[in-house]
């Protein structure tokens, strides 16, 4: 055998059994999905049968997918702006030569490290009418009761907020080390010319940190869409589908109402809207982004 | 115009002092080169003055008025950072007007000053670029414009040209000093290297260990070194610091009287071969084309002698080396200082 046959052969070797899991449990379930779609959904004494676009025309009939994708897109709109800017503002922040500023990275990266459910839950007692946290602070101040997680009007936003808390920490991780990449006789340059605070950040490390802003963009964005595991121990999309996300929408489908054709359509939605998404994404601000 | 006051500043860190106790003035509208090797304090030096450092002691006073507690911006300063610190994600033309833009110069002002500054150090080409594009010379006239197009009385230099090669820094130099006098800048400018001190500075403070060792003219520091340390630090090849002892030999030699232990220092260029004078074994010889070095052992130290011209010289061979009286530099063994 010759040395080069041999490396292409330990080369296939090598890759193989990452690329078996990959095949088996991401590529062939992705593409079985996207052939599911196409099928009506097997039942005991009906097999499924091919109906062309019948699943995703009912998508476009359904009011519920109609209400779970707004409410998707309420949730991004909420979350992602609100938690980079967070991010940023806890990066700069934690960034500084300020005392005990290994405790506030600490403090402030905690968020991600706890599991979601956990979070969740602390969540839920914080939101528990009568009795919760929230409750305790506003009924000091003589606030009327409010069941936050019980209406429709305040639940999506009652979510959002708990996603924004997880969220900012982890992002902010990158920040922080975007911005320790930044040489700091930049900061000195622009002391001697004058600059503020702020018109150093606004001018040279905002821009600086426009790289890492696409990556926790598009990263903040599939998590938008993909968040069910917060919906499930808090709301299960309720009251009356107020927070019924479309990934949460799609896991009723599938495994509540076992209609699998249906949910592998809607998947296959999704997962063509993110990956639109990303491509937009890149295709508009990989120009305004200053790689070094 | 202003003149530049440092009085008896130091900068600490705990026990140690990066700067200790340094007293110098510029003269308004001079070039002074702060020399010294790593870590003897230049570079902090000149941070205090710009104010990105605070001194633990001591004032600093920029024409006339005590700055030591304003801020970079307010003490009407430029300066040159060895790295460039070119904002990367800025076009030449942007990076240069940072400052003003800051100030608030009026546009019409901006533009104006940008292309003086822009013709001046020939970028008028380059305006758009980013600094990623540019080649290490070009990001130095950067650097620079950037600086001049501040107007400030003061320019701060921080080894601007130690990350050019050879031949360009040259060029540089000239440059940077033609600029200066032609702008009638004040100008500190830091350097290791003291070739670029001798020939850009109107005078020399040649730092050590956090001191000032000798502050002098160039002319000065070469001909009349206050140190055994000053005289091996400029001029190359290094002068030759032996201790007397191993030149006493040589008919002539007057060292200063007094109880002290003394070295004597010798340039490489101030020797000559001499029938009566001392014997030199041969180490190695250079040679140069315009000149010989010729490494010897002289009364079991090491010593170099410069000859015009090629010079014949073998390992093992015995020369015999003299020198004048008046290239005989003496220094007390203990303190290193001028004894004569």
């Amino acid at each position: 055998m010759t040395t080069r046959a041999r490396d292409t052969l330990i080369g296939w070797a090598l890759l193989a059994p990452a690329m078996t899991l990959l095949v088996a449990f991401t590529h062939w379930p992705a593409l079985a999905s996207l052939i599911e779609s196409f099928y009506s959904t097997a039942r005991p004494r009906r097999p499924a049968r091919f109906v062309g676009t019948a699943n995703y025309e009912q998508i476009l009939a359904d009011p519920v997918f109609w209400q779970a994708f707004s409410n998707n897109l309420l949730y991004a709109a909420g979350t992602i702006p609100v938690s980079i800017a967070l991010a940023i503002l806890m990066a700069v922040w934690v960034n500084d030569r300020i005392p005990g500023r290994t405790f506030a990275r600490v403090a402030y990266f905690t968020p991600t490290v706890l599991p979601m459910i956990a979070v969740a839950n602390i969540w839920l007692f914080f939101f528990t009418p009568g009795y919760g946290l929230l409750e305790q602070i506003t009924g000091a101040f003589g606030l009327p009761s409010h069941n936050w997680l019980g209406s429709p009007e305040t639940a999506l936003a009652a979510v959002t907020v708990v996603a924004i808390w997880k969220e900012a920490g982890f992002f902010m991780i990158f920040y922080l080390a975007a911005l320790q990449a930044i040489p700091p006789v930049l900061a000195e340059a622009a002391s001697l010319e004058g600059a503020s605070r702020w018109t150093f950040f606004r001018r040279v490390q905002f821009p600086l940190l426009m790289p890492t802003t696409l990556f926790v963009l598009i990263n903040a964005v599939i998590n938008a869409f993909r968040m069910i595991d917060q919906i499930i121990v808090m709301t299960r999309g309720g009251p009356d589908n107020a927070t019924t996300l479309v990934l949460f929408y799609i896991y009723q489908v599938g495994f509540s109402f076992w209609d699998t054709a249906y949910a592998a359509a809607l998947t296959v939605v999704l997962l063509a809207l993110l990956g639109l998404v990303a491509f937009v994404q890149y295709g508009i601000l990989e120009r305004r982004v200053h790689y070094r | 115009m202003k003149d530049i006051a440092v009085e008896g500043i130091s900068r600490r860190w705990g026990e140690a002092a990066a700067v200790d106790d340094v007293s110098f003035t510029v003269a308004a509208g001079t070039l002074v080169a702060l020399l010294g090797p790593s870590g003897c304090g230049k570079s902090t030096t000149l941070r205090l003055i710009a104010g990105l450092d605070q001194p633990s002691a001591g004032r600093i006073r920029i024409g006339g008025a005590d700055v030591t507690g304003l801020p970079p911006a307010r003490r009407g300063i430029a300066m040159v950072f060895q790295s460039y610190a070119l904002f990367p994600h800025l076009s030449v033309a942007e990076n240069i007007l940072f400052g003003l833009k800051v100030r608030r110069v009026e546009p019409a002002e901006r533009a104006d000053r940008l292309r003086r500054v822009a013709d001046m150090l020939g970028l008028a080409a380059l305006l758009d670029r980013k600094p990623s594009q540019l080649s290490g010379g070009q990001q130095q006239r950067v650097a620079l414009a950037r600086a001049i197009v501040a107007e400030a009385a003061v320019c701060l230099m921080d080894e601007p040209l130690s990350n050019l090669d050879a031949q360009l820094r040259l060029e540089m130099r000239r440059e940077i000093r033609a600029l200066q006098t032609r702008l009638g800048m004040t100008m500190i400018y830091v350097t290791h290297d003291q070739s670029e001190a001798m020939t850009m500075a109107d005078r020399i403070i040649l730092m050590r260990a956090g001191r000032i060792e000798q502050n002098a003219t160039p002319a000065e520091i070469y001909g009349r070194p206050a140190t055994g340390f000053a005289g091996r630090f400029v001029g190359t090849p290094p002068m030759n610091v032996i201790p007397a002892a191993a030149a006493a030999g040589l008919p002539g030699l007057q060292p200063p009287a007094g109880p002290h232990t003394l070295l004597l220092g010798i340039r490489p260029e101030a020797v000559r071969l001499d029938p009566a004078g001392l014997p030199a074994e041969v180490v190695a010889a250079e040679y140069l084309g315009a000149d010989t070095l010729v490494e010897t052992r002289l009364g079991g130290s090491p010593f170099v002698a410069r000859f015009a011209g090629r010079v014949e010289a073998r390992t093992g061979d015995v020369l015999r080396l003299g020198w004048g009286p008046e290239a005989a530099h003496w220094f007390d063994t203990g303190t290193d200082r001028r004894m004569n």
